[in-house]
């Protein structure tokens, strides 16, 4: 290891640049001659449109454009595009209802996009907006998804019968049904997983510029995957050849999933620069972000675990109805299907399981990926479930979980429930994190917690999660209508340092650093040698975007392939000069050595012979060093962990503190400690925010109650213990680095931990059950209705 | 927000000329309420002006048995004051709980009792301490001041100068935060002092601040948290949303009651 290589807790490039204020994000770029847009809005979460009268606001001083969903649909414009297609039970593909960027004759959703209003200056654009007459027919709008499933329920869609955009399941009946008439004992569980606003930093911000004189489009953008939007807009929406469209995401301020999706208004912005021949900036505002960002989450599960009476698990059976939102967003269809179905089995051994999921519409904003996306809903329904049977049972729940484990000789581990873990060891990690927590001076801090009137509580969860998104063979096999590959050029400079082109964007995960670790240690060149670039189309050669803790494990994998090749090419010039065979060539520290000899080429004396080969043998040996590489992984990776959380509760007001959080996860070989601390902290932040204080409410009528920080809840640091974080490592068998990911660890593994501590609390009054956020309120009347209920 | 006219007051008179002559005025102190409003488009006035720097509406002082707090007066000064420190730490200890950092150093006094949002942490101290608020037409009694949602005693154009503070014996303000917003969901203020034992509440009523006569009574006879564990309070007439039901509201005064009295200083 060298002091800025793999394994180095080296300091962030990128901090000096964001601590001073000197990033470059969306909204910090003007164009020349630039207008601006408001979208409007509708009020409505359902309402058909009988007329939009814009001619008093196209007359509006300042105004430079009106447009309508008429128009764009006149252009030819396409709806925006789902990624990835999922079969129903009886192989009938998904509903797919159409999803124009701006509706034409109905809106589903309160914020769903009616017109867009462009002018010289913000205000204007505004002003204009309330001189737009929308004639709506207002329709019964469905909000709950077990009432948007009855006979009868509105319907979101007219041609969407009963609001299921599709009915799947995966796994075995008869085997699980086998396993539960065998149990001796039988836990059922019934889980809200609650519905999230992401809540980046950084509102969503767009940009469309036209070249009249090239017919080259550009769209500046929030982006967490640039590439990705450049093809599915052009491709799908507006029909512009990749070498017209270019698509920019600079300094993003946190996307957490709710930037992956190719949103309307990119394409809203694109199209109408074109009409209007001047660049267009939209900048959404915050409480335009919280109806228009994709929200997270929302899931009601019913699960039943059968065990036997060990405390052995037999079966496992599980149906959820997971909310859809209005629309299906970018990549909503797999996040309760194959991010949430496949990872039912947990860190355990349970033989047989099956899952269903009903995707439902409603109206209300789409619901998409949200950090962690379907694996947090799968970890907190299992742990809780878990820790319910271990009470029931009288079994302690750290021992029913140990007695539960694939053990760490078992892998690869096929589930049933299609995956297959290719490392692990989860007793490892138990063992660590309850000797941090000190769980055995639990029973002493709760004595003491106990004579000052509090109720404290520590709970547990063991996770394992998929991620390093994935394999594309798999990908397309069950239903993602693209690869998943990464791809990274690896430019090295005359005189030896290093521009690197990632397709990962990086935003807020540190790329700049952890992939100039990867250069420094293949190559032996000092760290600061080393850029990196990314998130724009007309650099980086491809790239399909950050998600899924997918940029190490996948794009570090493409930027290793394409270090290697620079190696390899660096290799035959540096035989080629020292007069020897390739084989003979030692590369190690930097240095080209001929083995066996003190005959050596340091690596920047070879970059500059690349680019002045004054003596190459052009039929074997081509000038340049730059090398370009595509890595598409052979299978997903499966970080694991547990958490204990330990928490007081107030029993007069409910109110709970966290005291103490501990993660001990296996996230494969880690390349920055102080990074990937950094990451699961954010996530375990956003995990307590989850368990603890979140909350996107809806009223009947479809108004989000929730539309400001007046009263969605969002963490403050006040809310937040001291989290403890350590590794325990086993690599990753099937990439080259054996690093498996960080940045989602953290919300997957903690919301269970917090919750099994609230009830193991609570549970000296009878409380079995409390629902996510465990708010004052809550806590307190669980308390008031165990003690009624004696 | 819409376009209006800003003028920064060169003092009090000027104030309320401005006020008076302009179509529809609006007075800024803080602006932490009134931008906001703007900004969302809720009100339109044509001219704002500008008093947070006005010597008249500024200052703390002790004068006799009370501390007189100028309405321009942000949050933050009125914590750090040694004054309020030294003779009512109570009502130091409610400005350092308003807010955040910025609003503290923002917002002023004048401005929260003027708007009078229910869930403001100051008009529990001022019902508890039996202060008086002055304007540059007369002086009102925080009994008398406090009108409901939104409203107070206040003329159009009135503006407040000054709230005395008569000092206590003893008086403690707990505050149970909105967990989104920090606005007090509910807020004890409990003073014993010249107007004898008062308990007022903020947070919790659909009518805004209001005071528990029956915690009064039983405290003047017995300054104890004991002397109120039995009185229950209504959830009648209290505020039920998604973050807490009446119920629960009404739980809460009582145990938030219950810990002023404990630590009243
Ligand atoms: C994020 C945030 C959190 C907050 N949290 C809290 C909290 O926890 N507790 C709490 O109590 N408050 C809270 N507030 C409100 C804060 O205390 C405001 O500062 C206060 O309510 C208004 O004061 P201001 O000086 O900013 O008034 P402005 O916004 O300037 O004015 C408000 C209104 O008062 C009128 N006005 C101002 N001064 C006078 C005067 N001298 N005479 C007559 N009318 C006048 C104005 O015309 C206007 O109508 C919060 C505000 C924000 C933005």
């Amino acid at each position: 290891m060298t002091d800025t290589g793999i394994g180095a807790a080296v300091r962030r490039k990128e901090d000096h640049r964001f601590l001073t204020g000197r990033g470059t994000y969306t909204d910090d770029i003007n164009r020349p001659g630039q207008t601006y847009a408001h979208i409007l809005r509708s009020p409505h979460a359902h309402a058909r449109i009988k007329s939009i009268d814009v001619s008093a606001a196209a007359k509006a001083s300042g105004v430079v454009a009106v447009f309508t969903g008429a128009d764009m649909a006149a252009d030819g414009v396409g709806g925006l595009p789902c990624g990835w297609q999922i079969h129903s039970k009886d192989g009938s593909p998904m509903a797919e209802p159409a999803h124009p960027p701006l509706v034409t004759d109905k809106v589903c959703h309160v914020g769903d996009q009616v017109a867009v209003i462009i002018a010289e200056s913000r205000t204007q654009a505004k002003d204009a907006a309330e001189k737009i007459n929308v004639d709506y027919e207002e329709l019964p709008a469905v909000i709950d998804m077990t009432a948007a499933i009855k006979d009868g329920s509105p319907l979101t869609h007219d041609d969407v019968a009963a609001n299921i955009c599709y009915d799947w399941h995966l796994g075995e009946k008869e085997p699980v049904d086998e396993g539960f008439a065998k149990a001796k004992h039988v836990a059922k569980i019934d889980i809200v997983n609650n519905r999230l606003i992401a809540n980046a930093i950084e509102p969503r911000v767009a940009i469309g510029d036209y070249d009249p004189s090239s017919g080259e489009y550009t769209l500046y953008t929030t982006s967490q995957n640039p590439h990705v939007i450049r093809l599915l807009m052009g491709a799908f929406v507006l029909q512009i050849p990749e070498h017209k469209l270019r698509v920019v995401a600079p300094d993003v301020g946190g996307g957490f999933g709710s930037k992956i999706y190719h949103y309307a208004e990119e394409a809203i912005l694109t199209w109408a620069a074109g009409k209007v021949k001047r660049p267009i900036k939209w900048t959404a505002e915050r409480s335009e972000s919280f109806i228009s960002d994709c929200h997270g989450r929302d899931h009601v599960t019913h699960a039943e675990l059968a065990l036997d009476g060990d405390g052995k698990f037999l079966a496992l059976r599980v149906s959820t109805l997971a909310n859809m939102g209005a629309y299906l967003s970018t990549f909503a269809p797999c996040i309760p299907t194959y991010l949430h179905g496949t990872l039912l089995a947990g860190v355990y051994t349970t033989p047989a399981i099956y899952v269903e999921v009903k995707a439902v519409f409603t109206n209300t904003v789409p619901v998409d990926a949200y950090r962690g996306a379907g694996r947090p809903e799968a970890s907190y329904l299992l742990e809780r479930l878990v820790d319910r049977a271990a009470r029931e049972m009288g079994l302690d729940p750290a021992d029913i979980r140990r007695k539960n484990f694939i053990p760490a000789d078992a892998f690869p581990y096929q589930t049933p429930v299609a995956l297959q873990y290719d490392s692990g060891d989860y007793t490892a990690t138990f063992d660590a994190a309850i000797k941090i927590a000190d769980v055995d001076g639990f029973a002493a801090r709760k004595a003491a917690a106990g004579k000052a009137g509090k109720l404290r509580g520590l709970g547990y969860s063991t996770y394992v999660e998929a991620c390093g998104i994935a394999p594309s063979a798999v990908a397309g096999a069950l239903g993602a209508r693209a690869g998943l590959y990464e791809s990274a050029e690896v430019r090295v400079h005359p005189t030896g340092s290093v521009t690197v082109f990632a397709g990962s964007h990086s935003h807020g995960q540190g790329h700049e650093t952890t992939f100039a670790q990867l250069v420094s240690d293949s190559l032996g060149i000092p760290f600061e040698n080393v850029d990196v670039v990314h998130g724009d189309t007309g650099k980086v050669q491809f790239g399909m975007g950050t998600y899924g803790s997918r940029s190490l494990a996948v794009g570090g994998e493409a930027i290793m392939k394409a270090l290697g090749k620079v190696i390899d090419k660096a290799t035959k010039i540096a035989a080629h000069v020292l007069e020897t065979s390739e084989a003979d060539i030692e590369f190690k520290d930097g240095q080209f050595t001929v083995a066996g000899t003190d005959k050596s080429m340091a690596f920047g004396d070879v970059a500059l012979t690349a680019y002045v080969p004054h003596n190459f043998p052009h039929e074997t040996l081509e000038p340049g060093l730059d090398e370009s590489a595509f890595y598409d992984p052979a299978n997903f990776t499966f970080p694991a962990g547990c958490h204990i959380c330990e928490v007081e509760v107030d029993p007069e007001t409910g109110v709970v503190e966290v005291i103490d959080f501990t993660a001990v996860d296996d996230v494969g070989r880690v390349i920055n400690p102080m990074i990937v601390e950094g990451q699961v902290q954010g996530g375990v932040a956003q995990g307590i925010g989850q368990a603890l204080l979140e909350e996107c409410v809806y009223d009947e009528s479809g108004q989000l109650v929730t539309g400001s920080y007046m009263d969605y809840t969002m963490p403050r640091a006040s809310n937040l213990p001291n989290i403890t974080v350590a590794n325990e490592t086993t690599l990753c068998a099937h990439n080259s680095l054996g690093v498996k990911g960080c940045g989602e660890v953290g919300a997957i593994g903690s919301p269970p931990a917090v919750i099994n501590a609230v009830v193991d609390a609570l549970s000296d009054f009878g409380v079995t059950d409390i629902a996510m956020p465990a708010t004052p309120e809550k806590v307190w009347r669980a308390i008031q209705s165990a003690q009624a209920a004696g | 927000m819409y376009d209006f006219e800003y003028h920064r007051a060169a003092s009090l008179d000027d104030a309320a000329g401005k006020l008076k002559s302009a179509d529809d005025g609006t007075l800024v102190a803080g602006g932490m309420t009134l931008i906001p409003t703007l900004k969302l488009r809720l009100a339109s006035p044509s001219d704002l002006i500008d008093i947070s720097g006005l010597a008249e509406l500024s200052g703390i002082k002790a004068e006799g048995d009370a501390v007189v707090v100028g309405a321009a007066t942000i949050h933050a000064a009125v914590a750090a004051s040694s004054d309020v420190r030294a003779k009512i730490p109570a009502l130091a200890d409610l400005a350092e709980l308003i807010g955040d950092a910025q609003v503290r150093n923002r917002g002023t006094l004048g401005g929260s009792i003027a708007n009078n949002d229910p869930t403001a942490d100051y008009p529990a101290a001022l019902l508890a301490l039996g202060a008086t608020i002055r304007t540059d037409h007369r002086e009102i009694a925080a009994d008398d001041y406090f009108e409901g949602l939104f409203e107070t005693a206040l003329d159009a154009g009135e503006i407040i100068t000054q709230v005395a503070f008569p000092v206590p014996e003893k008086a403690s303000y707990q505050k149970f935060p909105n967990p989104a917003s920090r606005y007090a969901l509910v807020g004890v203020f409990v003073a014993k002092g010249p107007s004898g034992v008062r308990v007022a509440v903020t947070g919790a009523g659909l009518d805004g601040v209001f005071r528990v006569t029956e915690m009064e009574t039983a405290l003047a006879e017995n300054f104890s948290p004991d002397a109120i564990k039995d009185v229950s309070v209504s959830a009648d007439g209290l505020n039920a949303d998604i973050h807490a039901g009446a119920d629960y509201r009404a739980h809460l005064i009582g145990v938030l009651a219950r810990r002023a009295v404990a630590d009243c200083t």
